[in-house]
């Protein structure tokens, strides 16, 4: 009898090979004559770059070679997943902290270093746009090239782009409440516990890179690009990322060390330190204007919502996210008028991409703030106000678009229950609740080939990235279940682009809903072709898939190939290129206590919900979701990136920049889903793993301000902000004020 | 400088430098990369391992300080090639999701153990806090300490 694995927590694939330390990440793997490479860095935001002497580094022992935009193909290459603007190496001037003006390639990590200490930048600091203010002032100096997009009315400005969403007449909308604030949301970074890091090495007439990338397709055809190779002759080897969070998902370093491999002919790594990793990557922050109309009763009239978003010195993917979490800036709520107007802004600081809610946390702290302010002015429950305005399943609650997939004020109810809304509350004690809505993942396809073997075990190959989400699992589960074949026969084989086709990526909370389908329709391939060899060799009904394949294949052996595939394509007139296939939906609640004397707070009780459709491995939906509650309690806490005059991140590295401990749990914390089956992946899936950290910020802010009286717009609620504010409100004056 | 230290076990006679860390002998010197480096800096302590029954981090301390010592890493914890009692309770729990940190979590886990058979939530709250978790696995990590310490009765 086999167990049925689809809603069974079943064990992690790759789990033993984690808890002995055999799994091997990046860092882990050796080549033989391997050579190291180190960054070279200078101590500033933007400077203009007068000359570079590197003649005592290429002396130095074991160095092998030094690199500078001097020694890179001219035209420097550029590349980006959307616009091709990054550099291989700086050229000409750095753009923000960190950015590498040379490579060092060295016999060892040790002469690497060494060498790298010995090359002299000399180097004029340059003003630099370090916030949202200088990106707007015309007076500052432009950050990125006008000749990068000479056919851009907007070229000599720092706005990339201004977007425009919404529908129906804000101007002419009647509210009886208005509530018009401005929230601030910070620079945090991803802080992957495995820091970046990249092996490259010449394989026969062309290159093999290894990267702990979510994304080995989109490497695999920028490093192409960039070398100018077919990108049959690149091939990308991602072992499973030791958490990735969006931050590996786009090309940092990869077109780098490609090179210096081909210019060596040598396999060549480069491991960051975490404080380079911190240079690397980082969440967009913002600055949000919401203006907000209700009626009497509480319904919203209208949204009225103009942002600044400041990405960093090129464009990455943050105009994607800009874009895509301000298509839902309203929220998941019925709203008869909405304008959103967001701007994104380049600033001479570490270019800005993915992570984990791609904007969501952003939006949600505004939308959902205001529906608190609007609660607080007008009596109603905050949890009442939500109900009220929640999109009902099938609501188009952005007119033409996918409408509402889910209950979502199933979700809201059980939230409120867990958290014990409206029971009574202990002194100094508050209670908050907040939503979020994601757009999920729009166009894109999988492909994946599933190998049933002459014993009836199976090698499913998909070119998912398994960043501690599980992926290896559920694919596994899939297979399994389709195939009639206990999930212990089953192989995931992932992370190498000559073994597996075509993934987009592994992002946007799509796996289990594209990669999980294209598994399923591989398995369906499989069974339509054991029916006709069953029918062929006169088989009867209901006989076993092994004695199929004993029949078929004999002493000779051999196996059954199914491919599937799951594809939803570009649509040019949408304004995402695609409607969302599903939304990711969640509820946090959350009960507070707060040090008046200190400021500080004590998560009392945190609870998540998560409209998930169907869990297909409960135990991973709650890892992923609770792990998503206590990053999000990092960027609501404690984190954020401090930037000094010179652009110069001041907070660099584990000593400086808290994430969350054991210590900063909350006391209890539970985790729940809502499962209809209402989703279009696998058994009625959607996609999870974000949505623990969207609204995160707004229900510890409510349960604050439920404490304290106090209202707080900006993040994170340090201690400090969090008593200062008391102060201000009791008539003090704060420290500093 | 010549040094003696045991490692899970075995016996290995020396030459060091006088600035490698444990970790980088550990790590490219007797390739155990089981033992991870993240901060480099002592606060993750994704590099921990025992030198004579202590946790340390492991990118803190010089391999001359093991002189004469015994190391144990996340590679002498599966006796015999069987999973612990400590190791099966991580994947019953759930507490895997990428992996990075949880060589460091397993051996400060251990010496949790060791010192205290059977922790409550917040002795184990306590004894892992110098361990970071990224993909935020702390309840799941916490309650298989937990329950690995109730299996121990």
């Amino acid at each position: 009898m086999i167990t049925e694995p689809i809603g069974a927590a079943v064990r992690r694939g790759g789990g033993v090979a984690r808890v002995t330390g055999d799994q091997q990440f990046i860092a882990d793997i050796r080549l033989d004559r391997m050579l190291h490479v180190k960054l070279v860095h200078i101590d500033c935001g933007h400077a203009r770059i007068v000359s570079i002497d590197t003649s005592a580094a290429q002396a130095a022992r074991g160095v092998v070679g030094v690199f500078t935009a001097a020694d890179l193909p001219s035209p420097m290459p550029r590349f980006g997943p959307v616009y091709s603007d990054r550099p291989i190496l700086a050229i000409g001037a750095t753009k923000y902290h960190g950015q590498p003006v040379g490579a060092v390639v060295a016999e060892t990590k040790e002469a690497a270093e060494a060498a790298a200490e010995l090359i002299r930048v000399e180097h004029e600091v340059l003003p630099g746009v370090y916030s949202i203010e200088a990106a707007l002032d015309p007076k500052s100096p432009l950050v990125q090239e006008p000749d990068l997009r000479p056919d851009d009315p907007r070229r000599d400005t720092n706005v990339l782009n201004e977007l425009h969403f919404g529908w129906g007449d804000v101007d002419h909308a009647k509210a009886d409440i208005v509530v018009d604030n401005v929230y601030e949301f910070p620079m945090v970074t991803h802080f992957a516990i495995e820091p970046h890091a990249f092996i490259a090495a010449p394989e026969d007439d062309g290159v093999v890179v290894w990267t702990p990338t979510q994304n080995p397709f989109q490497m695999q055809r920028i490093i192409a690009q960039v070398l100018g190779l077919p990108v049959a002759k690149v091939r990308v080897r991602a072992p499973d990322p030791g958490g990735a969070f969006g931050g590996k998902q786009h090309p940092k370093y990869e077109p780098l060390v490609a090179l210096l491999a081909l210019r060596t002919g040598r396999p060549v790594r480069l491991l960051l330190t975490l404080e380079e990793t911190f240079q690397e990557v980082r969440r967009t922050s913002c600055r949000i204007r919401a203006r907000t109309g209700f009626q009497s009763d509480g319904t919203i009239s209208f949204q009225d919502i103009e942002s600044d978003f400041l990405m960093g010195a090129y464009a990455d993917i943050a105009e994607r996210v800009i874009a895509k979490s301000n298509y839902l800036a309203c929220g998941p709520y019925r709203v008869p008028a909405a304008r959103v107007v967001v701007r994104a802004l380049f600033s001479h600081t570490t270019p800005s991409t993915a992570f984990r809610g791609f904007g969501t946390p952003q939006v949600s702290w505004a939308h959902e703030s205001q529906l608190d302010d609007a609660a607080w002015r007008s009596g109603i429950d905050r949890v009442e106000i939500r109900l009220r305005n929640l999109a009902r399943k099938g609501e188009p609650f952005v007119p033409g678009d996918t409408p509402a997939d889910g209950d979502w004020a199933e979700s809201v109810r059980k939230a409120a229950d867990a958290i014990g809304w409206g029971t009574p509350l202990a002194k100094g004690r508050g209670r908050g609740l907040a939503v979020a809505v994601k757009a999920s993942a729009t166009t894109g396809a999988s492909y994946s080939i599933v190998r049933l073997h002459w014993d009836g075990s199976a090698t499913v190959l998909a070119g998912t990235s398994d960043m501690g989400q599980g992926a290896r699992t559920v694919l596994a589960q899939v297979a399994a279940h389709e195939l009639g074949i206990p999930v212990e026969w089953v192989s995931v084989v992932m992370g190498d682009t000559a073994a597996v086709p075509f993934d987009l990526q592994t992002s946007a909370s799509r796996s289990t809903v594209f990669m999980g389908q294209a598994v399923a329709d591989a398995c369906h391939d499989i069974k339509a072709q054991l029916e006709q060899m069953a029918s062929e060799l006169g088989l009867e009904a209901g006989v076993s898939l092994v004695e199929v394949l004993r029949a078929r294949f004999g002493e000779v052996r051999g196996e059954v190939i199914g491919v599937g595939s799951k594809r939803s394509e570009h649509l040019a007139d949408h304004p995402l290129g695609g409607a969302p296939s599903f939304y990711e939906f969640s509820c946090s609640a959350s009960e507070v206590e707060v040090d008046e004397g200190t400021g500080d707070i004590l998560l009392v009780r945190h609870v998540t919900v998560a409209d998930v459709g169907k869990a297909l491995n409960p135990q991973h939906v709650a890892m992923q979701d609770e792990g998503a509650a206590v990053m999000g309690l990092g960027h609501t806490l404690m984190e954020h990136i401090v930037l000094d005059d010179a652009g110069r991140i001041r907070n660099l590295g584990a000593l400086d920049y808290r994430i969350p401990t054991t210590k900063d749990l909350p006391l209890e914390m539970h985790s729940m889903t809502v499962e209809n089956a209402d989703g279009p992946g696998p058994y009625g899936s959607k996609g999870a793993g974000e949505g623990g950290l969207m609204a995160t910020a707004p229900a510890v802010a409510s349960a604050v301000t439920e404490a304290t009286g106090v209202v707080i717009r900006d993040l994170p609620l340090t201690p400090e902000r969090v008593w200062t504010e008391i102060q201000r409100s009791r008539g003090k004056d704060g420290p500093t004020s | 400088m010549r040094i003696h230290v045991t490692v899970n076990g075995s016996e290995h006679d020396v030459e060091t430098e006088a600035n490698m860390t444990l970790l980088d002998f550990l790590r490219d010197g007797l390739r155990l990369t089981g033992t991870k480096e993240c901060c480099a800096v002592g606060e993750c302590g994704a590099c921990t391992v025992l030198v004579d029954g202590r946790a340390v981090n492991s990118c803190l301390m010089l391999t001359a300080e093991s002189d004469g010592g015994e190391v144990t890493t996340i590679e002498g914890l599966a006796a015999g090639g069987k999973l612990s009692v400590l190791q099966d309770a991580f994947l019953a729990s759930g507490a895997v999701q990428c992996g990075f940190c949880i060589p460091g979590q397993v051996v400060a886990a251990h010496h949790l153990l060791a010192r205290n058979p059977h922790p409550t939530l917040d002795e184990v709250k306590e004894g892992l806090s110098g361990n970071l978790c990224r993909c935020g696995g702390y309840m799941q990590i916490c309650a298989a300490v937990v329950a690995a310490g109730r299996a121990n009765r």
